[in-house]
């Protein structure tokens, strides 16, 4: 393992008769401590796509490496089996054994270590995710993020080359993944483990990627770092898949009254406070939260009132959708009548108004 | 004799049935219905049917006949031996089926989980799918035996009726009601009765605290 590059190619097609087919093409070098990001609705084919990584699902025609091993090949008749594939999996639901203690479902699968190793390698694990003196207890004596801790300590208490977390947050109530999403994050990067990580939750693919592929109806349609993709995305598509036009680094300032004050770029934003007070922060903004106006008089509640100038209008139908340079690309949705009304041309000289609610802060990941 | 049967079935099912059963639960081939219908013929077929093709298959003129004489030195038919034989046959899906049911109820996430942690499919069965499914497994050995226990058609037909050898409770029960011994046949049949619904009482306390195993499919 090491500091070793992992490679992991997939090409493959899997159809489920009557509902749908994944057809997943990627390549993608993982460094140690990756977290690549499968992200996309749900039905789209990227929990397929993790299970066939994991050995769960047998693709019916292609190939699946990683490294310099063949896990699955229709063409040379390779199956690797999970067992035999040295991956650290954790399902949605975290699948904890209940008629085995905390201690027993982190053990489960050490049989290969003496006793004593065994004995070590637990503790090892517990004291890594907090689980002192939890050891004894049963999976439904405990909470839900408590069971996550448990379900993560077994996938890793292998040390797997690979992690494969399919939505690691979602079974989780809104206050507790936003917290365990600076754990889980903080847990990966000391890991020193590539993870492949589901979800459909993009503040949580921007908190814990570093490489984010968009997957919609059972294929890959773009991969790149995860502000690139939001930001920038291929197409209208993925546009409406991902959901959120801009994404931008900046640093928390100040918090005041549950207030913060971001500096992106030289530009201050205004922003309702996150429970995670990281200083460094992805600044997320819907296009649909931003309104355009005529002037900046500040007229409306807003509390961020932006001038910027039209750098592109493209079409979506009904919509347009309306790229800023306001000291950083923020992009609107407007109405086609809108952008009539108003006249916009590029080059145009225009305002943006956006609530605080609207602006979404992500804790950065490194 | 009758006891010894009862508990030797269960036992031998045991041993057989839960392969058997995993297979049915776990496997994923298009005709395995084929296979199930062929475990649940006891439950439809008359007894004496199943027996007569059970003497006909252990008989000496048949090739496993044949070759259980050349190696044990006597027939299978009319010896304790043959009876036991039948008796497997004619309570499988018994055993069977709750160990089947059992073993559907085992959440799959779970097994996978097992899987992908680098456990066999083997000791994945042994550590995690047995210890889930113990109700499913208790409730298919105690109906087995007690279904062993209450026989009657196939033991005629197969064990003959020898003191001592093949002659279980219920024929016995058939030998006084013939003789017109009322009350010997009375008492047996009382105890009989009496050891029948403890069994039943036993399976279905279990199941009442877990989940209704039986009858399910």
């Amino acid at each position: 393992m090491g500091s070793m590059a992992a490679e992991v190619t997939l090409d493959f097609r899997k159809s489920f008769p009557g509902r749908f087919t994944v057809e997943a093409k990627l390549t993608m070098v993982l460094g140690q401590s990756t977290a690549l990001i499968l992200f996309g609705p749900s039905g789209s084919g990227k929990t397929t796509i993790l299970r066939s990584l994991a050995g769960l699902e047998w693709p019916e025609e292609g190939s699946i490496r990683f490294i310099s091993r063949t896990w699955f090949d229709t063409t040379q008749g390779i199956r690797v089996a999970p067992q035999d594939r040295d991956i650290g999996y954790m399902a949605q639901d975290y699948a904890l054994f209940p008629t085995y203690s905390v201690a027993g479902n982190i053990g489960f699968g050490l049989g290969h270590l003496t006793s004593c190793a065994r004995q070590h390698r637990v503790a090892e694990v517990v004291d890594l995710l907090q689980l002192r003196g939890m050891e004894r207890l049963r999976p439904r004596e405990l909470s839900g993020g408590q069971q996550q801790r448990v379900a993560l300590a077994r996938a890793i208490a292998r040390r797997p080359q690979l992690l494969l977390l399919d939505e690691p947050l979602s079974a989780l109530d809104a206050p507790t993944r936003g917290a365990l999403r600076g754990e889980l994050r903080a847990l990966l990067k000391k890991l020193a483990l590539p993870s492949i990580i589901v979800t459909h939750d993009w503040a949580e693919a921007l908190a814990l990627g570093d490489v984010i592929s968009v997957v919609a109806d059972g294929g890959i349609l773009q991969t790149g770092r995860p502000q690139d993709v939001f930001s920038r995305p291929a197409d209208v598509n993925i546009a409406k898949i991902v959901g959120v036009e801009t994404v931008v680094a900046g640093r928390i300032s100040a918090i005041t009254q549950g207030l913060a004050t971001i500096d992106v770029g030289g530009v201050t934003l205004t922003a309702v406070a996150a429970d995670d007070r990281q200083e460094e922060v992805f600044v997320c903004i819907r296009g649909e939260d931003v309104t355009l106006e005529r002037s900046g008089a500040g007229s409306t509640s807003a509390r961020n009132h932006l001038p910027g100038r039209v750098v592109e209008i493209s079409s979506l139908g009904a919509m347009a959708r309306v790229t800023l340079d306001c000291g950083f690309p923020l992009v609107a949705t407007v109405t086609r009548s809108t952008v009539e009304e108003f006249g916009l041309v590029v080059g145009q000289q225009t305002f943006a108004a956006v609530k605080a609610g609207s602006v979404h802060l992500v804790p950065r990941r490194d | 004799m009758t006891v010894k049967l009862s508990a030797l079935t269960g036992m031998i099912l045991l041993v057989i049935g839960l392969p058997i059963a995993y297979w049915i639960s776990f496997s994923r081939w298009r005709w395995k219905f084929l296979i199930e219908s062929v475990v649940a013929l006891p439950l439809v077929l008359p007894p004496t049917v199943l027996g007569f093709y059970i003497l006909v298959a252990i008989g000496p003129r048949s090739p496993v006949g044949q070759l259980y004489a050349d190696l044990v030195g006597h027939n299978l038919p009319f010896t304790f031996e043959g009876l036991l034989f039948a008796s497997i046959l004619y309570s499988l899906p018994f055993a069977v089926q709750p160990f089947a049911s059992s073993f559907d109820q085992v959440d799959r996430r779970l097994i996978e989980a097992s899987w992908t942690l680098g456990v066999s499919r083997f000791k994945t069965f042994i550590k995690l799918i047995l210890p889930l499914s113990v109700t499913g497994v208790v409730t298919g050995f105690v109906l087995s035996f007690a279904h062993t226990l209450g026989e009657f058609g196939v033991v005629l037909m197969v064990g003959g009726n020898i003191e001592g050898v093949t002659r279980t409770v219920s024929i016995d029960i058939y030998d006084e009601v013939q003789a017109l011994n009322y009350a010997a046949a009375g008492k047996t049949s009382f105890f009989l009765l009496v050891i029948s619904y403890l069994v039943l009482i036993l399976v279905y306390s279990l199941n009442r605290t877990v989940w209704a195993a039986w009858p399910q499919k």
